[in-house]
């Protein structure tokens, strides 16, 4: 990606200037989980019919969910790493595997989703699926938005557009990808594992 | 001036002036469609058991008021002057995202609209003209905004059009608080910008961190109005209050996002015309982002009346008196500032000084809100109405007003007519007091909000009357600001660099600017780089012309295109059609890609 | 780019990693195992908070980077964490017009 005049910029912090917008963007996000999530805590255990969490969250199942996205971000770091060095054969690689992980990931949700939706947990069921789904499926959302991205870059990997000049789009992709991580790291405690 | 002209010239610009200009006429356009909603409100409520118009009509007209006034007249016109200003006063050639900058205004005017769509289209969902407008009020409480209770398209225009200026909004915060901290002249140290700037950075970070709130709260509103969801829908075990502390906790927010913009041009238009700088500059700086932060803490003062329960009231209504006090110090220092100062009454100054005395009245009938006891017989009663016009009108409308007096020159290159300018203030000033002070009465009396008609056993005949009179005479000053606008287009006094003895760097250029600002980039040495002080002499200015070519970065198609596929997006629940949905995300991804991959150098 | 910053070598990478499995296994384990749930919640909360900490700090930089950078996410989640207790305290706590009516 063509962003080198930014970054040949002298600026008056002398950090860079998409790298700060970006993460004043994560901070945005906070306030939009949070919205989502105290939106889940505050309406737990008012549901007026069921199915109610205990009888449908699969531990065992996102457990692995979880695994896999926290090693799709150690991956994430390895290919920023393999980047910066210019191993651009690890870096496509690492950049390939993260998507790919993040793709098991939705994969994971969709099974999950459609095995709820089969033991009657719909979107409309109740309350716990009104803030499970919204609140997951904005997060999923995120996720797929990020794996289009990776693949992006994956691709002007291989057309060769990407190397350690342009590092810096790469390590913005992994904020992102990383920050995705941490919101489920926050979801998995919060509505799977505290019923 | 080799500035291309043309409509592309303008579809493809990245040109932050130009860019505050599309913001300013749109949202003037706006200002004036609000202000005719508003006229007609007040000639409805000229007389007990007024027939000027429906009750279904009369409850568009008040939401489309307060929706238009608040996203698409006072926040884009204070964005003008962002994106005209900021980057003049910190000494940069444009903002740090250009062509995100293009994005944020393309997005804007399709919101607009959007919203201002659904006045004419009810015949396209078989219903009448003038019958489909957004008209739950412009704070949309739920459940009356559920589709049980509101069935038609109303709601869903209000909450797309929301959305869809929400993201124009998002976008240009992450903008400037890039812009104001990143690209800063050599010199310009934070504590030596303009207040004006400082104003604008903490605006900044309140919209990045409040949007998000209400983007939640207006998805979990369609999502029950859409997909069956009971956010909102007490049955269910969820309750509309919800929905209340997720407004409230953006809407709190947003109205200090509407007036600290207005306070940092009152701090720079005072000091101008005082020939004295700002009093206390640390102290108002820290006392705005002070403002920032506690504008956090008060929400649920919104909430007095719903039975948060008397530990809640308490703790809201401690916040929210707490507040009071980084204003009352701003009010102070502007004060000082004028104290002992030789004033030139300009229009500009006229219409700061005007903003002081009408935000203190609005301040205090705010203060009187604070106390919950107080507050459960003015909510929801035209004294209410009376404390927002006082610190909405009276504050941002003045203090935007005086931004336009002072820097219409520098846009433009041309002055407006001071004469006229007087009239237009005095007018304005006399009509606004008399549409709003009576509304204190007209609250106190038992006159409820939004009620579109009322008994003349009430009591507030006479008073509805001269409001409505008030109205009609701000209306003719805005007709006043409007000629002067046009006369002076061709005919007003050409502007030089300077026409005010400024001391800050935006009237170290030419009036207007030259495309790329400034010739050589300037090195600032204090906080007032074009004044003589006892500490240092003016700073010189930037020569005529640039010692050496300065790249420009072009035009870039891409912004407008992207920024096209969110209304499409936003037709699909409209028209309850999904494939248009996925119609809008190809446009915006496509935008997005050729963005990306688009050569631009800044 | 004016930026200095060492980057953490493949090793930290790798460490962060099994210390991030390391908690997870915990968490889950903490949820099955009956003797932990009167402390659930807290040790829950501490574990994920030390997971996030680790992501943040390691993998997204945050440590090693300007400080800067920790203020303008710092910030907003010190912010949202504060909406959040509000918003939890509001709904559940002795705020609401239930709790207070109860206690006196």
């Amino acid at each position: 990606m063509t962003h080198a005049g930014a970054t040949t910029h002298h600026t008056s912090l002398g950090l860079d200037n998409r790298k700060m917008a970006f993460w004043a963007f994560i901070g945005s996000e906070c306030l939009l989980f949070t919205s989502l999530i105290s939106t889940y805590l505050v309406y737990k255990g008012r549901s007026v019919v069921g199915p109610y969490p205990h009888e449908i969250l699969n531990i065992p199942f996102t457990s692995v969910s979880t695994f896999d996205l926290l090693m799709s971000s150690l991956m994430m770091v390895l290919a920023l790493a393999a980047v910066q060095r210019g191993d651009m054969k690890w870096g496509k690689i690492w950049l390939f595997s993260t998507a790919l992980l993040g793709l098991v990931f939705l994969g994971g949700q969709v099974i999950e989703f459609t095995e709820f939706v089969h033991q009657g947990l719909t979107i409309g069921t109740n309350l716990f699926g009104c803030t499970f789904f919204v609140l997951t499926g904005t997060h999923g959302a995120h996720v797929a938005v990020g794996v289009l991205w990776l693949l992006t870059l994956w691709v002007r990997a291989l057309q060769g557009k990407l190397g350690p000049a342009n590092a810096m789009t790469v390590e913005i992709t992994g904020l992102y990808w990383h920050f995705v991580d941490v919101v489920w790291i926050i979801i998995f405690t919060v509505v799977y594992l505290i019923q | 001036m080799s500035e291309a002209r043309g409509l592309k010239s303008w579809l493809t610009t990245t040109d932050h002036k130009r860019i505050g200009l599309l913001y300013f006429w749109t949202a003037f356009i706006f200002f004036l469609i609000g202000g005719v909603e508003a006229l007609l409100i007040r000639a409805q409520l000229a007389q007990p058991n007024g027939h000027v118009v429906s009750a279904e009509t009369y409850n568009q007209l008040f939401t489309m008021h307060g929706t238009t006034m608040v996203f698409l007249a006072l926040m884009p016109l204070s964005a003008s002057f962002f994106n005209y200003i900021v980057p003049l006063q910190i000494g940069a050639r444009d903002v740090a995202f250009p062509r995100l900058n293009a994005f944020s205004y393309w997005v804007f005017l399709s919101g607009g609209l959007l919203l201002n769509a659904s006045w004419v289209t009810g015949p396209l969902f078989h219903a009448g003209m003038l019958n489909v407008a957004p008209d739950g009020g412009w704070f949309g409480y739920a459940n009356l905004t559920e589709r049980q209770f509101s069935p038609g398209p109303n709601i869903d225009f209000w909450l797309l059009g929301l959305q869809v200026l929400g993201i124009s909004s998002l976008a240009a915060g992450f903008n400037f608080i890039v812009t104001i901290l990143n690209l800063r002249a050599p010199g310009m140290k934070m504590m030596r910008l303009p207040v004006f700037t400082w104003m604008t950075l903490v605006t900044q970070f309140l919209v990045i961190t409040a949007f998000p709130v209400i983007t939640v709260g207006l998805v979990f509103l369609m999502f029950d109005r859409f997909f069956g969801t009971h956010f909102y829908v007490h049955e269910a075990g969820a309750t509309p209050l919800l929905w209340q502390h997720l407004f409230w906790l953006f809407g709190h927010p947003e109205v200090y996002i509407l007036i600290l913009p207005a306070m940092g041009i009152v701090s720079d238009v005072l000091p101008t015309f005082s020939r004295k700088p700002l009093f206390g500059y640390p102290v108002v700086v820290y006392s705005g982002i002070l403002i920032g932060f506690m504008g956090w803490g008060v929400w649920s003062h919104h909430m007095f009346s719903v039975g948060l329960g008397p530990i809640a009231d308490s703790v809201f209504a401690a916040t929210t008196m707490l507040i009071a006090v980084p204003t009352g110090v701003k009010i102070f220092n502007w004060i000082a500032t004028l104290w002992g100062g030789a004033i030139r009454g300009t229009t500009a100054l006229h219409f700061a000084v005007g903003f002081i005395a009408m935000f203190v009245i609005g301040g205090l009938s705010g203060v009187t809100h604070a106390s919950p006891p107080a507050d459960l017989q003015q909510t929801d009663t035209y004294y209410v109405v009376a404390h927002i016009h006082y610190v909405l009108f009276g504050g941002t409308i003045f203090g935007l007003f005086a931004g336009i007096y002072y820097w219409w020159p520098k846009m433009t290159g041309r002055l407006l007519s001071e004469r006229l300018g007087k009239w237009h203030f005095w007018l304005q000033f006399v009509g606004m007091n008399l549409a709003f002070f009576p509304m204190h009465f007209i609250g106190l009396l038992g006159m409820p909000r939004r009620i579109y008609t009322y008994g003349p056993d009430l009591g507030v005949s006479t008073l509805n009357l001269v409001s409505t009179v008030g109205a009609f005479l701000i209306a003719v000053s805005i007709l006043v600001l409007v000629y002067n606008f046009v006369r002076t287009r061709r005919r007003g006094q050409r502007a030089p660099n300077d026409p005010w003895g400024g001391a800050t760097l935006e009237w170290s250029i030419p009036s207007p600017p030259p495309v790329y600002n400034f010739s050589v980039i300037p090195t600032v040495a204090n906080r007032l780089p074009r004044w003589r002080t006892e500490h240092h002499g003016p700073m010189t200015d930037p020569p005529a012309l640039p010692p050496a070519p300065i790249h420009v970065p072009g035009g870039s198609w891409w912004p407008v295109v992207a920024a096209l596929g969110l209304p499409v997006m936003a037709l699909a629940p409209l028209t309850h059609t999904l494939w248009v949905a996925f119609l809008g995300a190809a446009v915006l991804l496509f935008g997005i890609y050729r963005w990306a991959f688009e050569p631009f150098e800044v | 780019m004016s930026e200095e910053h060492q980057h953490p070598t493949v090793d930290v990478y790798l460490r962060v990693a099994a210390a991030l499995v390391i908690l997870t296994v915990l968490e889950v384990g903490v949820f099955y195992v009956p003797a932990f749930h009167a402390v659930l919640v807290p040790v829950l909360l501490v574990l994920s908070a030390a997971k996030f900490a680790l992501v943040v700090m390691f993998y997204m930089h945050l440590k090693a980077d300007n400080t800067f950078f920790t203020f303008l996410f710092g910030a907003p989640l010190v912010l949202a964490v504060g909406v959040m207790v509000a918003l939890l305290l509001l709904f559940f706590g002795a705020l609401t017009l239930r709790g207070a009516a109860g206690a006196g």
